[in-house]
């Protein structure tokens, strides 16, 4: 039953996480828009969360066990489902900086709508989950 | 990696855009200083902003605050007055100024007001969402 529950908030707690992120690069990018050379990055919200979400993209780090002192370490690792990309800029500085401001600020702004979005739409969930625990 | 990181990021921005910003004063208020401690005319200074990525992070994907690199010099010649009546006049009656462009100085610090005015706003919308997100589930 618990891990129903789990289940059931997973989507959201995901969502949220990824939110978080990205507020946090377009916060770096609105730090640095006086930084020369600064590159704006993002991440696609939508790919990041497919895959996330994605079982198969999840696998557990894996690792070559290693029997010898002369072996060499073998290992994979899942990448992590956020991937970072720079932006391209539609007008470009002198000192080298791709920071939009404007698009910046309403990225930001639009994400932060976003996030406060999940978190409503989690709390509505634990709410009824709360209310059908309780019946 | 977190609501919290947005703090440093947005508070580092604040902190190098108000040292600009002092810079700037620096450079306005001494726009006629025709002499300094080291008996030279005052030169003008400007900031450099470099990228700050906290340690830890995978290459390649640093995101971070920024933080003033350094104070640089201005190193073009000093502005010519003709003065022959000031103490400090060579032979031909010419005065060294500093090279300080007040226009420039002017727009550098609007231009740090208004990212820092950016960033504060960054800082409190972050707050809102913890504070948002302390209270999930309640009610």
């Amino acid at each position: 039953m618990l891990d129903r529950l789990n289940e059931d908030f997973r989507f959201y707690q995901q969502a949220i996480a990824l939110r978080a992120q990205r507020q946090e690069v377009l916060s770096s990018n609105i730090a640095n828009a006086d930084t020369p050379q600064y590159k704006a990055r993002d991440f696609d919200f939508q790919a990041a969360m497919r895959d996330a979400l994605d079982a198969r993209m999840r696998l557990p780090d894996t690792q070559l066990s290693l029997t010898s002192a002369r072996h060499i370490p073998g290992k994979a690792v899942t990448p992590d489902p956020v991937e970072l990309q720079y932006r391209l800029p539609y007008q470009a500085s002198v000192d080298g900086n791709t920071v939009d401001m404007d698009a910046e600020r309403v990225r930001f702004a639009d994400n932060t709508l976003h996030y406060q979005s999940s978190l409503q739409l989690l709390s509505g969930r634990i709410r009824s989950m709360m209310s059908a625990i309780q019946e | 990696m977190s609501l919290t990181s947005i703090f440093s990021i947005a508070g580092s921005a604040l902190q190098a855009q108000s040292q600009r910003m002092n810079v700037a004063a620096s450079n306005l208020a001494n726009a006629d200083s025709a002499v300094g401690p080291d008996g030279q005319p005052y030169r003008a200074r400007q900031v450099v902003f470099q990228v700050d990525p906290p340690a830890g992070q995978p290459y390649g994907r640093e995101i971070g605050g920024v933080r003033v690199a350094g104070v640089v010099q201005d190193p073009s010649p000093p502005k010519r007055l003709y003065d022959p009546a000031h103490p400090l006049a060579d032979a031909q009656g010419y005065v060294n100024m500093p090279n300080v462009d007040p226009v420039a100085e002017t727009v550098n610090m609007i231009a740090a007001s208004r990212s820092y005015q950016a960033n504060v706003e960054v800082l409190n919308t972050a707050k809102q969402l913890m504070m948002k997100t302390l209270t999930i589930g309640q009610s």
